[in-house]
């Protein structure tokens, strides 16, 4: 259940990475960290100088990491890896689908700068795909949490699951979205506002600007439920179908591509059970490009306008 | 000779002239400006020296070709096309820009001269090799391919994929130089995963393996002067620079992988690139 | 080692390659080449070399394989079926339906296995994890892998070498089969290797050739190995693609090979059966 925090305030992710992987390796001597030269980006130096031998810095070998990672669960550490998340995916699947997922291992990923929080790093560092490649492993389990609360809480619970998950992470400021009552779920999506004219689906930092888009339609007296879908895979089906039902109409907002990502798994499942006019915001069919976020968001109509606008022409098409 | 070296000296200072005044005062903010330094005399030589391109006509077939392998280098790559006459000068500073042609990792055909995409280490030798190949083929074999890959680069199995395979296939119109600045994105490349002895390895792998001072004009000319004329073998040239080179402060400080430039920090880098053109032009340096 | 333990080695060398025929009989084909290649090198590890109970395969303290070649998995499934992981009935249902032996190796389908492979490349990498693992947990394992030489193309290869090295991974013993074949043919016409010592030696490994059919020699390479502090290991295994099993020896593609004539079939079980009861003789005479 959400219960949503008043603090209007901005987390550095990095930090409270650092801090839970920290907090872990404290208690289990079983954690490892593996990283493909990006430790001070992802904000591991702390991690590092605590225990140096456990902060495996493998160079700039994504494929080679992967397997180590994998190689490592099996004499019985869990293994948290860290690269780009464009690297996360397009370097390694190979190595993740085999050595880690097929051979039932116990092997975390953590993918950062997802879609196009790579910002000046541009088209080539630009993760749009990373859930739509990692989804095709069977095993995999993808999730994007939306603010620190979260993160804390979904790196506790992936420590301790057996299996192959992937965590999409933006290791910079993200806004305060939870209070730290809430309890988190994976596979569980979270409903952050109800509605009834169309359900707003979102995850990561789209939360934050579909939030937005729902006040901006509240303004028009169009009522937005808001649901955080953290969890891309497995998919709660039955929080998707239920508000499909209730409001007649959804709209999906990922920092992805549409085509592969989190409207493509919302989609699966309105036509496989009852479909219900759908809108979907994110990537299309494009190579990134370098810009400030404010620049992207408005190159890519991922803004709240954006959001609201998509979801008023969703409506209707009921 | 000498009126050479010197006028190559000089559009190296002109070319750490545009690095710094993109990192300062372009559009997109910090680039990443001590990779870039660090192999600003070796492109300058190849470009300005070594080999045949046409800015006129900048898909010319029977152009030498270059790929900057290390894409977060972009900025030497810009602006020795840019000094070239590949485009304006002034473009330079939309670098890393919103819709820029000057992308933050350089795309191929997106800006005149830019003859690779790359920014996903390790790429470049391979796409290096299929040109080469193909040149062969094409009977353009007496143009070479240089491929600049960073150090750290050189921790990818795909740079050494592309290491076996090129002797295997009779690639001789192949040279690879190894920015060897010592340093990757995260710190000392030789406390990260180390590669010493990188010669002994090349050899191995069947390359004609040189060393050259990164930073020395007549070493650096006279070392892709023999690569490009050599036969039988890929060559690989190992170049010991240091990141940052030309701008004291920058120096060996891998704070500036990527930065931006204050005012006084800008005065300053210019103020010493003055003198160093000044020092060319009395024969000192 | 004396006389009469190689001899018991060589035996257990020449049960695997017999029960490997079988399998890959049985079944009517399969990558003959590559799993008769590394048979004895099997026979040393899990003859001699390797900490292991095959009782408790789950022992963490034991030593780890990881067979990155693998699809000479049959020769691995016969080797774990003789060490009593499991039932020499099994052996028969290589690659057929719900079997637990597919033709890559799955550490997830059969007991024993402990590193999962198929992909070329990536053995390595898993087999250093498993080392790496033991000393970030204070173990005292080792872990060995059993590369091809056509699989060094792969580029994995090279990051697993400089990383193992420069993790100074003296609990890892590579072996690289260097058969002088891949799929499509030669090494040299495919792709050279050049020197692959050469290579091993930039690289700052300890490196060994031996002769790849000589249980003995490459007894004493693991040995030699297991001796190094700071630096990993390889023994590259100068090896007959199909070694100890004529038609696959005679044939000049012999990767992977049909064997449709039962008649033909049997008679060079037979010529094996034979190779082993004269070993067996050569034994009980010491």
């Amino acid at each position: 259940m959400a219960v949503l925090t008043n603090k209007q305030e901005s987390i550095e992710m990095r930090k409270v990475y650092c801090e839970t992987m920290m907090e872990m390796a404290e208690t289990d001597n079983r954690v490892v960290a593996l990283d493909c030269d990006l430790v001070s980006p992802i904000g591991m130096s702390d991690f590092r100088k605590k225990y140096p031998a456990r902060m495996i810095n493998c160079g700039i070998m994504e494929g080679n990491m992967a397997g180590v990672a994998a190689g490592m669960s099996a004499r019985g550490c869990i293994p948290f890896t860290h690269t780009f998340s464009c690297f996360q995916s397009r370097k390694c699947v190979d190595q993740l689908f085999l050595s880690a997922g097929f051979a039932d291992l116990n092997v975390k990923l953590v993918g950062s700068d997802p879609g196009i929080l790579a910002l000046y790093n541009g088209a080539s560092h630009m993760g749009l795909e990373d859930m739509g490649i990692l989804r095709n492993i069977p095993s995999m389990i993808l999730v994007e949490p939306s603010d620190a609360v979260m993160l804390r809480a979904v790196l506790k619970q992936v420590k301790d699951t057996h299996g192959l998950h992937y965590i999409r992470m933006n290791r910079k400021n993200a806004a305060a979205i939870y209070d730290e009552a809430t309890k988190f779920e994976i596979g569980k999506g979270l409903v952050l506002k109800e509605g009834r004219d169309v359900t707003l689906i979102a995850s990561g930092m789209m939360v934050e600007l579909t939030l937005k888009a729902a006040r901006l339609l509240e303004a028009e007296n169009i009522s937005a439920k808001v649901i955080d879908m953290f969890t891309w895979k497995p998919l709660d089906e039955e929080l998707v179908l239920k508000s499909a039902k209730e409001t007649g109409a959804i709209v999906t907002v990922e920092n992805h591509r549409t085509e592969t990502g989190l409207g493509m798994a919302v989609a699966n499942v309105l036509t496989e059970n009852k479909a219900v006019p759908l809108g979907r915001i994110g990537i299309g069919n494009v190579y990134g490009e370098v810009g400030v976020l404010p620049y992207l968001l408005e190159r890519f109509h991922m803004t709240p306008e954006d959001i609201a606008q998509k979801a008023k022409e969703t409506i209707k098409r009921k | 000779m000498e009126n050479e070296l010197r006028r190559l000296k000089k559009t190296a200072v002109q070319v750490r002239r545009d690095i710094i005044e993109a990192t300062t005062h372009g559009q997109g903010g910090g680039i990443h400006v001590g990779p870039a330094l660090s192999a600003t005399d070796i492109v300058t030589a190849l470009y300005f020296k070594i080999m045949q391109v046409r800015p006129e006509e900048p898909w010319w077939e029977e152009r030498d070709r270059f790929i900057i392998s290390k894409g977060h280098a972009y900025a030497v790559l810009y602006a020795a096309l840019a000094e070239k006459g590949f485009f304006p000068r002034e473009e330079l500073l939309t670098m890393r820009a919103i819709n820029s042609r000057l992308q933050g990792h350089p795309a191929y055909h997106k800006a005149p001269g830019v003859d690779m995409t790359s920014g996903s280490l390790g790429n470049g030798l391979s796409c290096g090799l299929g040109i080469a190949m193909a040149m062969k083929k094409q009977g353009i074999a007496h143009k070479k391919v240089y491929v600049m890959l960073g150090d750290g680069e050189c921790q990818e199995g795909m740079v050494w994929e592309a290491a076996m395979a090129a002797p295997a296939k009779g690639i001789d119109n192949l040279v690879a130089i190894v920015d060897h600045n010592h340093y990757q994105s995260c710190g000392c490349l030789d406390e990260i995963v180390p590669l010493y002895p990188l010669d002994e390895k090349w050899k191995s792998f069947g390359w004609h393996v040189m060393e050259v001072n990164g930073h020395n004009m007549n070493d650096i000319v006279n070392k892709l002067t023999i690569a490009r004329e050599f036969s039988g073998k890929p060559v690989c040239i190992i170049a010991h620079t240091v990141k940052g080179k030309g701008i004291s402060f920058m120096e060996h400080n891998n704070a500036w992988h990527n930065g931006t430039c204050s005012e006084e920090q800008y005065a300053a880098a210019m103020k010493e690139l003055d003198e160093q053109e000044a020092a060319i032009e009395a024969g000192m340096m | 080692m004396d006389d009469k333990r190689v001899k018991e080695l060589e035996i257990f060398a020449a049960q695997i390659r017999l029960e490997t025929f079988k399998e890959l009989t049985t079944l009517g084909f399969g990558h003959v080449g590559g799993a008769m290649s590394i048979v004895d090198a099997l026979a040393v590890l899990y003859g001699e070399a390797m900490n292991i109970d095959p009782q408790k395969k789950d022992w963490e303290e034991r030593d780890y394989f990881s067979l990155s070649k693998g699809h000479a998995g049959p020769a691995l499934y016969a080797t774990l079926a003789l060490k009593g992981y499991f039932p020499m009935e099994m052996l028969k249902t290589l690659n057929q339906n719900k079997t637990k032996l597919p033709s890559h190796c799955s550490r997830v389908h059969t007991p024993g296995v402990d590193l999962t492979t198929g992909s070329l490349g990536q053995g390595i990498s898993t087999g250093i994890g498993a080392a790496l693992a033991s000393r970030v947990l204070g173990g005292k394992n080792y872990a060995y892998c059993i590369v091809g030489d056509g699989e060094c193309d792969e580029g994995q290869i090279w990051e697993g070498v400089l990383f193992a090295a420069h993790q100074k991974l003296d609990n890892f013993v590579l072996f690289v089969d260097s058969n002088k074949k891949q799929l499509d043919g030669t090494i040299e016409e495919v792709c050279s290797l050049g020197n692959l010592e050469a290579k091993f030696e930039a690289f700052d490994w300890h490196v060994q050739s031996v002769y790849g059919h000589s249980v003995k020699a490459i007894a004493e390479a693991v040995e030699n190995a297991k001796a190094q502090e700071g630096e990993p290991s390889v023994i590259i295994l100068n090896t007959v693609k199909g070694k100890g099993c004529r038609p696959a020896e005679e044939a000049a593609m012999n990767h992977h090979m049909m064997f449709p004539n039962a008649e033909e079939n049997q008679k060079e079980q037979a010529r094996m059966e034979q190779v082993l009861e004269d070993l067996q003789a050569e034994w009980r005479a010491m």
